[in-house]
């Protein structure tokens, strides 16, 4: 570890290594700061993603994925089901696999890999931030031009920078999941399971990662938590659905369901991945989020480099670009989460009843959430308001 | 007062997003609460995924 770098990127999640790789192509010199002692684990990820999304973004590689599956079954809380077919096709990734693989590549562009690597403060207040890592039983200060936060939903650097990352409990999702073996799972389907029993204002899932594996799981909206624990939750969905699962390993986490922070940029400071909220506020989903704005940081944060100048004016650019590209359907989503926050049991159960008039293989998305729409037509001018020139 | 169960925690950093007074300190294997920055809001409680966060209402009097 030298003692300056032109960037430090905190946190080798997907938007950390992404960043770090895409700057360090520009020849800048990048440290890359994971504080667990190895990258990828704990995964704290259901690992759904759609693969030409992700092939767009990244070139993948074969051992990343665990499963691919084609179709989407969304039940209601009476457990009546919908099938409907993916928009294209969707992939089950070994994160454990997938975010060390990323980590490597940043490491074969040039970016320095650090890993047990905690950054305990950095203080902005400098000419050039001052960076304090615990590393190895020492404590180690580096210099950095521009720091990448990518430090995850439990992100403090931005904070440091004075960018308040506090979010509401109706924003944000606190998760448990089952890694579950000893099932025979549909290989090819993704199931959702929706209901306030499980998981009020979020969902349960099932996403198989292979003939008897699955990332078993759910979300509850924080607001709607009481004094429900997920876990406790997730037990009695199993207990149900699925009784004879093993339970190979358990993870917990908070998944934002937000708009993306209002500010994401600040003078020698990026912000990225689930640390500036940038996740699919329906889904929960954030590897492409995450990837696509570490792709656009460490861009821009290399051209910062180069031009020497580290002003949020300049920085800006990267915020610019997040909300052409996503962020701006991402507001469009958090008007659905909202929407769907307003669903009762009963409701989801009347749209499951009226979609069993179509034939499997004739629903499409689009046709859920246009039967959703006429069960719950004083919403109709909200989905007028967001597909209004949407295409 | 907030109390943490180290032995339940699982340092998901899910109380450190929703904290408004940023008191949860989540170093390496360990989540620490800075005592003197809490306002007892308890929204660190109400979204732990495992029930790792307790409110005590009193010093040595453990509240539901």
């Amino acid at each position: 570890m030298r003692p300056e770098y032109d960037i430090v990127v905190v946190g080798a999640g997907p938007a950390g290594s992404l960043a770090a790789q895409v700057a360090s192509q520009q020849g800048v010199s990048v440290a890359l700061l994971e504080k667990d002692g190895e990258i990828g684990i704990p995964v704290r990820c259901a690992e759904a993603t759609s693969e030409v999304d992700l092939q767009r973004l990244i070139d993948i590689q074969p051992e990343w994925i665990a499963n691919y599956v084609t179709r989407a079954r969304l039940f209601a809380p009476s457990l009546q089901g919908v099938e409907v077919p993916l928009p294209s096709r969707g992939i089950i990734l070994n994160r454990r696999l997938f975010d060390s693989g990323l980590a490597e590549v940043a490491a074969r562009t040039g970016a320095e890999v650090f890993t047990k690597a905690y950054v305990s403060a950095v203080d902005f207040s400098s000419q050039t931030p001052l960076v304090t890592v615990n590393y190895r039983q020492e404590v180690k200060q580096i210099r950095a031009k521009i720091i990448i936060a990518a430090d995850g939903v439990e992100s403090r650097v931005a904070r440091w920078a004075g960018i308040r990352t506090q979010t509401v409990l109706k924003d944000i999702e606190s998760c448990a999941q089952y890694l579950m073996g000893n099932l025979a799972t549909v290989t090819d389907s993704i199931d959702f399971y929706f209901s306030s029993r499980w998981a009020p204002g979020g969902y349960a899932w099932v996403f198989p990662k292979g003939k008897h594996v699955a990332n078993v799981g759910l979300g509850v909206n924080c607001a709607r938590l009481n004094n429900h624990k997920p876990l406790a939750l997730l037990d009695a969905f199993c207990q149900e659905l699925l009784p004879q699962g093993t339970r190979l390993a358990t993870v917990v986490g908070g998944v934002p369901v937000a708009q993306t922070l209002k500010q994401i940029v600040a003078d020698h400071l990026l912000v990225v991945g689930d640390a500036a909220r940038q996740a699919n506020p329906v889904t929960g989903g954030g590897i492409l989020a995450a990837i696509t704005a570490g792709k656009l940081a460490g861009a821009v944060a290399a051209e910062a480099i180069k031009k020497g100048n580290y002003s949020a004016k300049f920085l800006l650019k990267y915020q610019r670009e997040w909300e052409r590209t996503v962020g701006r359907d991402y507001a469009r989503f958090y008007q659905i989460k909202e929407w769907m926050l307003t669903l009762t049991d009963d409701d989801l159960n009347r749209i499951a009843d009226s979609l069993q008039q179509y034939a499997p293989g004739d629903l499409t998305l689009l046709t859920v959430f246009k039967v959703a729409l006429t069960k719950h037509p004083r919403l109709l001018w909200l989905a007028l308001k967001l597909f209004a020139g949407y295409n | 007062m907030i109390k943490v169960d180290q032995e339940l925690c699982d340092h998901c950093g899910t109380c450190v997003a929703v904290c408004p007074m940023d008191c949860m300190l989540l170093s390496e294997n360990t989540l620490h609460i800075v005592a003197e920055q809490c306002n007892g809001c308890s929204a660190c409680v109400r979204v732990c995924p495992l029930g790792a966060l307790i409110k005590i209402e009193k010093i040595g009097e453990l509240s539901q």
